[in-house]
């Protein structure tokens, strides 16, 4: 009895080692941040641009770039290609942490220059935008970051994000500053602007699930949040709107951990992850997302309303103002100290 | 001595005996403590040796290069703040526990032991749920809109909701939450050693309840409650999900400091620094705290 299970156990032993060396010739590990978005962003991108690869698509989650960090300083990363957002993409390059992308293979021509670097590419976009309770404001709602900004006129709780990604942003245009000016990033006038909404915040939320739950409960009256959450609270029937108005455009990424060694397929992933024709299935399948490609929109045919609700659709994309991941990947230690000392004072 | 005892016509001989004595006594003591041998190289594998090495980490930058600079970081006022306000909370919430805990321990120890133990179930349910559950249970209770607010309101009580959550009572209420049982179960444990005999004999005496409390049973229960003290103050220190979802962005922990140097600086010893800080500061005042109370067995009770 004893001894067979100890054979059966070696049996098992074997088997889970043939079974990794078959699937190293052609599996290629994905991670990303995990949770609904991974899982939306791998049934839209990830998985259809392996299938063209020829390759097996195998998903793990990190919680951010310390994670990536920690893969590629082991010397034998366990993940082959990691999915981040660009500002961590373009500090993780700084840090030599990824394989330059192949452009020779990948073809960038859509995508916007700020949204990929040396070593890395956009996949996808985000938008953080102004929402609102329509039982607060009504008819008259806030249009933009000034009117958030102007306590006066639009009296409320607000809520913003405990990260100063995209709220530096915010501040200026709700400070006045025109859309195409925000870079580089006054970082003084924009703590000083932020100083001033300081005591009509009444949560600097942490996490996006938060964010959904003040807005729907009624915690806040008006809220800077990731577009895609407003998609679950409108969803479920709360009373609110928003406006891509004055938005911020962010990226998804994937860049290439260094010392993988699928090296090759990994180039092949990305070039078909980035695709116009992979890309074009971003606003039908992600509702509030949006291609980093803009050629999705000349590849692809969307019904009006499919448009209506994209970040990235031509008309939309045009109130918003697009994140430069590079200016955050320089300026992120001072910033970040700065930010979370003001909101903590 | 049980030697000399048993052969009392050996007497003479006694110093060589003695020695004798004295060296199996050295030989056994050895024995035992090689006993220990393995327990202890497990503690220097899993703890010694990392918070070395997270010592050794902190003196050096991203680039490798030996310096101090990890340190100094944390003159910044962000960091001050933290600091500060993590030994705020703690103190908080083990004074919170305290005064919550002590009598009901109070009561358990008390009752029958049958029924005590039925009632303990009732302290020990919160371990049974995770604490982001609860964590997000208190919002639903304590936000603007949340059930507290909205039955005052209702009730007339309050004309505006109170603000209970996002700000330090939040998190206060949240962490009192998960650490309670901590203090409850050691406190429990050494009130239950206190045989009730001492205080019939304070009452003999001539002692009011009130007096015997404070005069026989509160001060031998006082180990207990040490131990519980000290559990919850280093447990609360390393709080990171119930400040930051009910602190509403505004308590900031040192945990949660460590967790944005991670994430923000390319290197560990950005992040060790911190954790040995913290490490040695906590230590300063445990040490403090056991010479303030002459606590024997302050970490653990008997």
């Amino acid at each position: 009895m004893r001894k067979s299970m100890k054979q059966g156990i070696i049996a098992a032993i074997a088997a889970v080692g043939l079974s990794t060396t078959a699937m190293a010739a052609d599996t290629l590990t994905l991670a990303g941040l995990g949770g609904k978005v991974q899982e939306d962003l791998t049934k839209t991108l990830f998985k259809p641009a392996a299938e063209k690869v020829g390759v097996e698509l195998r998903g793990e989650s990190h919680d951010g770039l310390a994670a990536v960090r920690v893969q590629v300083q082991s010397g034998a990363p366990g993940w082959d290609v990691a999915h981040l957002g660009a500002e961590d993409c373009a500090i993780g390059a700084a840090e030599g942490l990824f394989e330059p992308i192949d452009y020779s293979v990948v073809n960038a021509d859509g995508i916007p220059e700020r949204a990929r670097g040396k070593d890395w590419v956009g996949t996808n976009t985000y938008s953080v935008v102004l929402a609102w309770r329509t039982d607060k404001y009504g008819d008259n709602p806030p249009k933009d970051w000034k009117d958030f900004w102007n306590v006066e006129k639009f009296p409320g709780r607000r809520a913003m994000s405990v990260y100063p990604q995209e709220m530096m942003e915010i501040s200026l245009l709700g400070d006045g500053v025109p859309r195409d000016q925000v870079y580089p990033l006054d970082t003084k006038r924009s703590l000083a602007a932020i100083a001033k909404i300081k005591p009509n915040i009444s949560v600097w939320w942490s996490s996006g699930a938060q964010s959904a739950q003040l807005l729907k409960d009624g915690e806040v009256d008006m809220e800077a949040i990731w577009g895609s959450r407003i998609a679950g609270v409108i969803a479920d029937g709360a009373p609110v709107k928003f406006t891509y108005q004055d938005g911020v455009i962010g990226f998804g990424c994937v860049a290439i951990l260094k010392g993988t060694k699928h090296l090759a397929e990994a180039q092949k992933l990305v070039a078909n992850i980035v695709s116009p024709e992979i890309q074009a299935r971003i606003p039908t399948m992600m509702g509030y997302y949006g291609p980093a490609n803009q050629k999705a929109f000349e590849v692809g045919k969307f019904p009006p309303e499919v448009l209506a609700q994209s970040n990235q659709s031509p008309e939309n994309a045009a109130k918003q103002v697009i994140m430069q991941p590079t200016w955050w990947a320089e300026h992120m230690q001072d910033v970040q100290e700065d930010f979370k000392n003001l909101i903590t004072q | 001595m049980t030697m000399t005892l048993d052969h009392p016509g050996t007497l003479p001989a006694a110093a060589p005996n003695a020695d004798a004595l004295q060296r199996q006594g050295a030989r056994e003591r050895r024995a035992l403590a090689s006993l220990t041998l393995p327990g202890a190289a497990l503690i220097f594998v899993v703890l010694i040796l990392p918070i070395g090495w997270l010592f050794w980490q902190s003196f050096f930058g991203a680039a490798g290069q030996p310096t101090l600079e990890n340190y100094a970081r944390m003159l910044k006022p962000v960091y001050v703040r933290t600091f500060v306000t993590t030994f705020e909370v703690s103190g908080l919430v083990t004074l919170a526990c305290v005064l919550l805990g002590y009598p009901v321990a109070y009561l358990l120890a008390q009752l029958p032991e049958r029924l005590a133990g039925l009632l303990m179930i009732f302290v020990i349910l919160p371990f049974w749920t995770s604490v982001l559950v609860r964590t997000y249970a208190w919002l639903v209770l304590l936000q603007r809109t949340g059930i507290i607010n909205t039955w005052l309101v209702d009730a007339g009580l309050i004309s505006e909701p109170l603000p209970l959550v996002h700000n330090m009572l939040g998190v206060v209420i949240g962490m009192v939450h998960v650490m309670l049982p901590f203090l409850i179960l050691p406190l429990y444990a050494s009130m239950r050693a206190i045989d009730p005999v001492y205080m019939r004999a304070a009452a003999n005496c001539g002692a009011t309840p009130a007096q015997a409390f404070r005069q026989v049973f509160l001060p031998l229960s006082l180990p207990g409650l040490a131990a519980g003290v000290g559990l919850v103050f280093v447990l609360c220190l390393g709080f990171y999900v119930t400040p930051a979802l009910l602190g509403g962005g505004r308590v900031s922990m040192w945990a949660m400091q460590i967790a944005d140097n991670i994430s923000v600086y390319g290197n560990w010893g950005a992040a060790s620094s911190l954790g040995v800080v913290l490490l040695i500061v906590t230590g300063i005042i445990l040490y403090a705290f056991k010479r303030l109370f002459r606590t024997e067995n302050f970490g653990g009770t008997r």
